[in-house]
């Protein structure tokens, strides 16, 4: 069973403006190649102000496609197309409180009803700019796709640099035996072979001696490297993090915005650990300092 | 709201254990707790019972011998092993034969086989799920070093006949296994009469735990380990046994034997009534596979033009337990491999739901989800853009033809 959030499963029990819509005069009708989900978008627009009056759907598919759609007729009523337009997948997803990595693509399925259902009212021709593949990093919800795509418009050739442009991998790293069969499939189409990285990374001497020769200072500004290192990745998810303290093998951070609270903190603290660990040359744990913090006063209070 | 009593009719994804199981089981985790292998009194009682297993399950398949009956951990492990014992102890041997509708333990193994070089026949089947055994003689040949196909198919129930399968598999010289992890226990299975060589079994499925199986290995067959170490299932699973199942399983076999005129008979009626109740009130929805030869507990429903996780979601909102062939339900690309294989149309593989008996399920439990059903399917065929108002719409595929993206 899906773990799925109780707005998620409130939207699927009471779905809001099902059926046809009357005086509907912008329609949008797309479907998920992923899971064979369908979706038919209405909505009744002003023709002067072009502000959404009323919005409407009917829809083929599963818990979450349900949810997905009765959250979208409820988000864009009363905004104008061009403030519609803007909604993200991300946003449909959000205001359900979230959704598994897995049905992430009925939100994307939202959200190009939506477009399409837009195109239809001024009379312009839809068009989906991406095809979607099985789910793959179910830590950061790439696709297939996404994967094959990325690495033949960039000439990839390692897990690792999947990883560094599309994340795919960078969480659990589960994933990384049907990312190199991606891998092996694409370049062979350039003419090229993959070549495993081996099954452990040789990374002798400098990993082992690391740790005795990093002095306090030295360590903290690795780790400070770090953290700025995948800022840029947060950011582009609309979160953030911070360093807060450092005790000892506890590494404490701040995660914001977009980050915090969503199902994947839990991987991208894994993922950041990892990085961690890496440069670092020593085993670090990765914490929340609100976690921290809270055990912190939990152990306060049995004391006193 | 208070809750109502859940009703369990997903029997084939895994059954409860039996209570006498789980009593027979218990003292073998605290005071005989002893290594079979071992030399002194604890070791040795354990060892008398798992020999008494053995003979439990030996007469559950109907088997020759004891010898025959190698536990493993599950029927993944069983299917593995047989399958890749025929190409170890057959290296010459390069080719493979089994159908479109396995279980995975079956097909993602062969998919990985082929990439290492091993040829994959795939046995194709018609709309009810049977196949074409003219098609099978064809690819017969001493270049096939194991047949593996199942006994009855965990979706729809339907039986293959593997039987007069494994005579033409002998007959070519060839090794025949079947995954018969839904059939055995709800079915009378007489091994010793047949020519098959392997086959897989699954405790769960039959009111044991969790976390053992078994591989049936006809004497004389040659047998290559998958786990080599120590001398336990002499030699060719290795790896102390893990007794309280093993003997709980032996248990179950027992039940199982006990409790197959009850299936044939009874469940099999609860099963006729279940589908009929539901065909009557619901429109656009049919049975899949075969109804007219399959395992007595298998219910299999398409309804068209609605999502099965959807009614799945409605169904577990008031207590019953089914499964279904949709693609979001296993959170995989597509519906069902066995639903697509049968050619069943992608609005109604979408929409298939498992329903799976078992000795325990009552008329009164069917009686309720005949009386759930309806309500359910009509509910969501509201919110479809193929249903309009008393029926699909007029054309459906044409009438809403969304652009996939």
């Amino acid at each position: 069973m899906w773990d799925y959030t109780e707005k998620v499963k409130e939207h699927f029990y009471n779905p809001r403006n099902t059926g046809p819509l009357e005086g509907a005069n912008a329609t949008g009708d797309v479907g998920s190649i992923s899971c064979g989900d369908a979706l038919r978008l209405m909505l009744k627009v002003d023709p002067v102000t072009e502000i959404i009056q009323d919005a409407h759907f009917q829809t083929f598919g599963c818990g979450s496609a349900i949810a997905s759609s009765s959250a979208l007729t409820e988000m864009v009523k009363g905004m104008t197309l061009d403030e519609a337009k803007q909604i993200s997948n991300q946003d449909i997803a959000d205001f359900l409180d979230g959704l598994p990595p897995e049905k992430m693509h009925c939100s994307v399925m939202g959200r190009e009803a939506l477009h399409a259902a837009i195109a239809n009212y001024r009379g312009e021709e839809w068009s989906d700019d991406h095809e979607e593949g099985a789910l793959v990093c179910k830590c950061f919800a790439v696709d297939s796709q996404m994967i094959e795509d990325t690495i033949r418009a960039n000439k990839l050739s390692t897990v690792e640099e999947v990883t560094n442009y599309t994340k795919a991998g960078g969480g659990c790293s589960t994933c990384h035996e049907p990312i190199e069969e991606i891998l092996t499939k694409v370049m062979a189409e350039r003419g090229e072979t993959f070549v495993p990285a081996g099954a452990k990374k040789a990374k002798p001497a400098v990993a082992e001696a690391a740790p005795a020769k990093l002095g306090t200072l030295a360590r903290i500004r690795k780790i400070e490297e770090v953290i700025a290192a995948v800022r840029p990745t947060l950011l582009a998810d609309r979160g953030d993090i911070e360093l807060v303290d450092i005790e000892g093998k506890n590494i404490l951070v701040n995660l914001s915005g977009a980050c915090s609270g969503c199902q994947m903190e839990a991987a991208t603290l894994a993922g950041i650990q990892t990085k961690m660990i890496e440069a670092l040359g020593e085993f670090v744990r990765v914490v929340p300092a609100a976690k921290a913090q809270a055990h912190a006063c939990a152990s306060h209070a049995h004391g006193g | 709201m208070s809750t109502p009593t859940p009703i369990y009719l997903d029997n084939n994804a895994t059954t409860a254990c039996d209570p006498k199981v789980v009593e027979a089981m218990l003292p073998y985790f605290t005071e005989q707790f002893g290594n079979a292998s071992s030399m002194h009194s604890f070791g040795n009682k354990v060892g008398v019972a798992l020999k008494a297993a053995r003979t439990k399950v030996q007469k559950l398949l109907g088997a020759e011998f004891d010898s025959e009956i190698v536990f493993t951990s599950c029927g993944t492990e069983s299917d593995s092993t047989a399958i890749l014992s025929a190409l170890k102890a057959q290296p010459d041997r390069k080719e493979i034969i089994t159908t479109v509708v396995e279980h995975p333990a079956v097909l993602s193994l062969c998919e990985q086989l082929e990439k290492e070089g091993y040829t994959i026949h795939r046995l194709k089947v018609d709309n009810k799920g049977g196949l074409n055994l003219d098609d099978y003689a064809k690819v017969l040949s001493d270049k096939v070093a194991v047949v593996s196909v199942m006994w009855a198919n965990n979706e729809t129930g339907t039986y293959f006949p593997v039987v007069e399968m494994a005579e033409m598999a002998n007959a070519a010289g060839v090794l025949f296994h079947t995954d018969a992890v839904q059939a055995v226990g709800k079915i009378d299975i007489n091994l010793a009469a047949t020519k098959i060589d392997m086959l897989s079994v699954s405790g769960h499925k039959l009111h044991a735990p969790k976390g053992i199986g078994v591989l049936y290995v006809r004497r004389a067959v040659r047998f290559r380990p998958l786990l080599r170490g120590g001398h336990q299932e002499r030699g060719r699973r290795a790896g102390t046994e893990n007794a309280p199942s093993i003997i709980g399983l032996g248990v179950a076999a027992e039940l199982a034997m006990e409790a197959m005129e009850h299936e044939r008979t009874y469940v099999k009626a609860l099963r006729d009534k279940l589908e009929a109740g539901i065909l009557a009130v619901v429109p656009h929805a049919f049975v899949t596979g075969n109804p007219d030869n399959r395992l007595p507990n298998t219910a299999n429903i398409a309804f068209e033009y609605i999502e099965g996780e959807a009614i799945l979601m409605l169904l577990n909102k008031q207590g019953i337990a089914a499964s279904s062939g949709s693609a979001c339900t296993s959170g995989s690309l597509e519906p069902s491999h066995v639903m697509r294989a049968m050619g069943i149309p992608y609005t109604a593989a979408h929409g298939t739901v498992r329903f799976s008996l078992s000795r325990y399920t009552t008329e009164e439990e069917i009686e309720r989800v005949i009386t759930a059903v309806p309500p359910i399917v009509a509910q969501l065929r509201k919110l479809s853009p193929y249903w309009g108002e008393n029926g699909p719409v007029a054309d459906p595929e044409k009438a809403f033809a969304p652009a996939y993206a």
